[in-house]
């Protein structure tokens, strides 16, 4: 039997679908989890997909991070549940503590939509094993909260812990602090990143397919046979 | 404020029926003298204050077409026939069939004057509500596109206007998770007071999913669906899209509604999974003219009469009165007819989304004297009663005066052909550089990168493409393609000949993508229709659209007219946009533009002429505006789009691009810039070189064939009596374009002259982080 991967739908989640569709496509099965409920449902891991959260309103990820499945993801990443926030996801991983630093607004103080490069840091995260370290990838970056920042002892031991997970190349399109597209928590399991890996899987829709590997990578850290 | 709201009186149809002679302030609400008699005959006695303001909405020039009615039979007359169309014209939006269980829906619509009052809820609000109009035919929005236009690029309040109205639709758009896939960003000065937003959406539905508007069923519950109902957005429609602004634009920024895309996408998400559990019976959305609009066209649809409990409408506000409730275009809401026993599953979807919905009313049947009766309560005094088809099917008709312009043979005689052209390759080099970084020409980026292309993960093309492409099946493949275009300059020109060429180039703009056109809408922006020559143009327009959808076989589904779009005594130049839906049967096949491969040979297809007058060229360079538009051959159109359909379909292009603004050497600068792979071409004998690069001639197209592919091509060509031009091939080798016996010019050159236009413009990023 497949992985199940599960897909949490907040009030104003948008990528949900895609990130279902780059589960399917890895070979798991998307299930769909719901935030107001705290039942995990059995599933191997968890993504939280891009959107605006609740609206986004105080503050990007503040209040899906008082949901109550995010209760559950808590506690369960502390117990090592690969979990994988992307752009609004990763926003709430970092309102939920699960990640250092914040997401603030893009130093170009509007949206921005883009086909960006990417150089893969840390590739011993649940989510980043089917790349090489320092290996170029493209996949669209959008957001208008994407600058990362943090303080500087902070960006220090990311960067002395090997937690960068992945930098902004050939141009940083928020300005975030020392190019950090993507970050991990100390033990792997939890991966933040503001791109959009589900927004690459398929030739037809996406810049390239480079975005699946963040898919399959975890299904290979699960230990199941990917396709 | 009246007496009667002062004096903390409702004024109740007891009231007016006590009161016949008090003075109402209809003319300061629009209506002339006749339309308030008009009223006071359907109604047998005064209105109250609630029923006049519904009146004044529901009989603006918004609400009723009450200028354009007339003109608009043409498309059911000359409309061809099709089984594709499931709805049309006088819906909410049109639906057309794409396959045996699939139909689409799409729509274009403006939101012209409140985006100048306040660029950003002018512009965000504009994208929810013909989102809402999609919604309310049965079909999820999939995409939405924007056809813009603004003053000179360089004005200063441009760097107002431009940068709000792109951030609104940015916030908007994106918040709802709805790719943003294509569109139009134009500068012009008739434009300066007076932009134009148009906003289109296009959504998917199963055939047997299809909704409609009706109230039916007597008994039935009315429902509210959506966010409370405040002060935002009162006289919308009759105070900003119905008149022309004066110098006190600023103090009708109370007009402007302010939306919440947030809700509205909880509202999309709850009424798909009603529709899907089949729950409605009858479904509206709330827009311009609000509850007034939807109670009215809801009852009027179904011939039935509906009785409302109006203090059940939640309220931002409490102090609120009737009046202010009907008028009220307070966003992100729909009107739902629901059968009894389904009210509590209703209210169950709506409360697992986290929106509100309050049973507010009850569909009756006709009384047996005076017929079908639209009746509002009060906390149980009366307000309203009159006949909903009143209100929205009985609006004046007028047939307005209609005048050609004085100078219209002065100004068909100042031709752009006769104009000084580049005298010598350098100098048409330096005109192919200057042109690509005018504000028309120019890279379009800035603008774009602020909207989601890729949520929902079916976006196949979107700009910098011809068209947008979604994919509406993972399993089949099937998917559709859309362009929305409009010349401002041609229309001014000839505006029979100029709407049928933004049709000619939505059309080719869908074909280049190899998708088949089948459905037509339309928005168009004229100035004040109180003005002969500014009527006269929008017939011609109007004229011209319709025999146009006649001669290429497709139907006009469904449009919008915005008049009063001019400064003081000026209009803007009449502005038909249009947008043409294709269906490709493979989306995996569709062409895109730009040289990629190695040795592609690059033709020309279609014929050139010396067409210059309202050209980018002539108004880029000379300032010049003047002479008759390129002409229209609709015939050769088809012809055009039959061989890249069938091309596609064979695999035998590996890319087409069209030819537009700025002719064929705009389109080569492009192709070139599109993936940095350069080119040698050779300009064809017969005309001028300058002509050649320039000239804006309709039903043409680049494309690329690869080797081996060349005489299927050119039997393909022949077979449809499409000319073809070899110009030259795609070389990886050469940076940029190399015009042979002409000039080079590299990437490096053509990036330079194209990207910095609009950052150097309206750039305003913040110190960087360090």
């Amino acid at each position: 039997m497949s992985p199940r991967i599960g897909v949490v739908t907040f009030p104003g989640s948008l990528d949900d679908v895609d990130a279902a569709r780059a589960v399917r496509l890895a070979g798991a099965t998307p299930v769909s989890l719901w935030h107001d409920d705290s039942a995990l449902r059995g599933v191997n891991a968890v993504i939280l997909p891009g959107g605006f959260s609740y609206g986004d309103y105080l503050r990007c990820g503040a209040i899906a991070r008082f949901s109550a499945v995010m209760e559950t993801v808590v506690d369960a990443a502390r117990g090592g549940l690969p979990v994988l926030g992307i752009c609004n996801g990763f926003q709430i991983l970092c309102e939920s503590h699960l990640l250092p630093g914040a997401l603030t607004r893009n130093r170009e103080l509007h949206f921005r939509n883009r086909d960006q490069a990417l150089e893969i840091g840390n590739t011993g995260t649940a989510w980043t094993g089917a790349f090489t370290p320092g290996q170029r990838i493209v996949v669209p970056v959008k957001n208008g909260e994407g600058c990362f920042v943090a303080d500087t002892a902070t960006l220090d031991a990311l960067e002395a812990e090997n937690r960068v997970v992945a930098r902004y190349v050939e141009g940083n399109p928020n300005g975030s602090q020392r190019d950090i597209a993507g970050i991990c928590n100390e033990a792997g399991n939890v991966v933040g990143m503001m791109p959009h890996p589900e927004h690459a899987v398929e030739r037809l829709t996406g810049p390239s397919t480079d975005g699946l590997g963040v898919f399959t990578s975890v299904l290979a850290h699960l230990g199941a046979t990917t396709v | 404020m009246s007496t009667v709201e002062s004096a903390g009186v409702v004024d109740t149809v007891g009231r007016a029926q006590a009161t016949p002679d008090e003075p109402q302030p209809f003319a300061e609400l629009g209506l002339r003298e006749d339309e308030y008699q008009r009223i006071r005959d359907v109604l047998g006695r005064r209105p109250t204050q609630a029923e006049l303001a519904m009146y004044s909405i529901m009989w603006s020039e918004h609400c009723s077409y009450k200028s354009s009615r007339v003109h608009f039979s043409q498309f059911a007359e000359k409309s061809p026939k099709t089984d594709r169309l499931l709805a049309g014209i006088g819906q909410n939006a049109g639906v057309v069939r794409v396959s045996d269980d699939l139909a689409v829906s799409f729509k274009v619509e403006s939101h012209n004057h409140p985006s100048f009052v306040e660029p950003h809820q002018g512009a965000a609000t504009g994208i929810g509500g013909i989102v809402r109009d999609i919604l309310a035919m049965g079909a999820r929005p999939v995409a939405v596109m924007d056809p813009l236009r603004f003053g000179e690029a360089s004005h200063p309040d441009t760097a107002r206007v431009l940068p709000g109205v792109v951030a609104g639709i940015s916030q908007y758009g994106n918040s709802l998770g709805l790719p943003n896939i294509g569109g139009e960003v134009v500068f012009d000065p008739c434009y300066q007071g007076n932009p134009l937003v148009n906003a289109l959406c296009v959504g998917v539905l199963p055939v047997s999913r299809l909704q409609n508007m009706a109230a039916s069923g007597v008994g039935n519950v009315v429902v509210l669906l959506g966010a409370k109902t405040g002060r935002d957005g009162i006289g919308g429609v009759s105070v900003l899209a119905s008149a022309t602004f004066g110098d006190d634009a600023g103090a009708a920024r109370p007009s402007v509604q302010v939306g919440d895309p947030f809700i509205e996408k909880l509202l999309i998400e709850s009424c798909l999974e009603m529709y899907d559990a089949g729950l409605i019976t009858g479904i509206q959305d709330l827009g311009g003219a609000g509850l007034t609009c939807a109670l009215s066209e809801t009852a009027a649809a179904a011939g039935l009469g509906m009785r409302v409990a109006l203090e059940r409408v939640p309220l931002r506000e409490a102090s609120m009165l009737p009046h202010e409730i009907l008028a009220s275009e307070s966003q992100e809401r729909m009107l739902l007819i629901v059968e009894p026993s389904k009210l509590d599953e209703v209210l169950a979807v709506a409360r697992k989304w986290g929106v509100l919905a309050t049973a507010i009313g009850e569909v009756m049947p006709p009384a047996a004297d005076t017929g079908p009766r639209l009746i509002v309560d009060w906390h149980g005094a009366t307000v309203v009663d009159c006949p909903p088809g009143s209100l929205a099917d009985d609006g004046p008709v007028y047939r307005r005066p209609m005048r050609p312009p004085a100078d219209r043979d002065l100004v068909a005689v100042d031709r752009a052909e006769t104009l000084p052209r580049p005298a010598d390759a350098e100098e048409l080099k330096a005109t192919l550089l200057r042109m690509a970084g005018s504000p028309n020409l120019c890279d379009k980026t800035w603008v774009t990168e602020q909207y989601d292309r890729y949520v929902r993960g079916n976006t196949v093309l979107a700009q910098p493409e011809d068209a947008g492409v979604i994919r509406l099946s993972e399993e089949s493949g099937l998917g559709i393609a859309l362009s929305t275009d409009g010349n401002g300059r041609y229309a001014k020109l000839d505006p029979y000949a100029g709407a049928q060429l933004a049709l000619a180039e939505a059309y080719r703009n869908v074909a280049v993508t190899g998708a088949n056109p089948i459905a037509i809408t339309n928005c168009l922006n004229f100035g004040s229709p109180e003005d002969p020559e500014v009527m006269w143009s929008f017939g011609e327009a109007v004229r011209g659209l319709a025999d146009g959808s006649a001669a290429l076989g497709i139907p006009v589904t469904g449009g919008n007219v915005s008049f009063y779009n001019q400064t003081g005594m000026v209009p803007i130049h009449p502005t038909p946009v249009v947008g043409v839906l294709g269906v490709l049967d493979d989306v995996s096949r569709r062409l895109s533009s730009g040289f990629a491969n190695d040795g592609d040979r690059i033709l020309l297809l279609g014929e050139t002429r010396p067409e210059l007058s309202g050209s980018e060229w002539a108004w880029q360079e000379h300032r010049h505006l003047g002479g008759t538009p390129p002409e229209v051959n609709l015939v050769a159109e088809q012809a055009l789009a039959s061989v890249l359909r069938r091309a596609a379909e064979v695999e035998l292009f590996s890319g087409a691009h069209d030819l537009s603004d700025g002719g064929l050497a705009q389109a080569l600068l492009e192709s070139v810039l599109r993936h940095g792979v350069g080119a040698r071409v050779r300009l064809p004998d017969g005309l001028d070189d300058f002509v050649w690069l320039f000239s804006e001639s309709t039903a043409r197209a680049i494309v690329t064939v690869p080797r081996g592919h060349e005489a299927a091509v050119r039997a393909l060509c022949e077979e449809n009596d499409v000319p073809w031009q070899p110009l030259g091939i795609v070389d990886s080798k050469m940076d940029g374009l190399d015009v042979d016996g002409l000039f080079s010019v590299s990437v490096e050159e053509m990036r330079e002259a194209w990207q910095p236009t609009l950052p150097a413009l309206f750039d305003r990023s913040a110190t960087p982080a360090t």
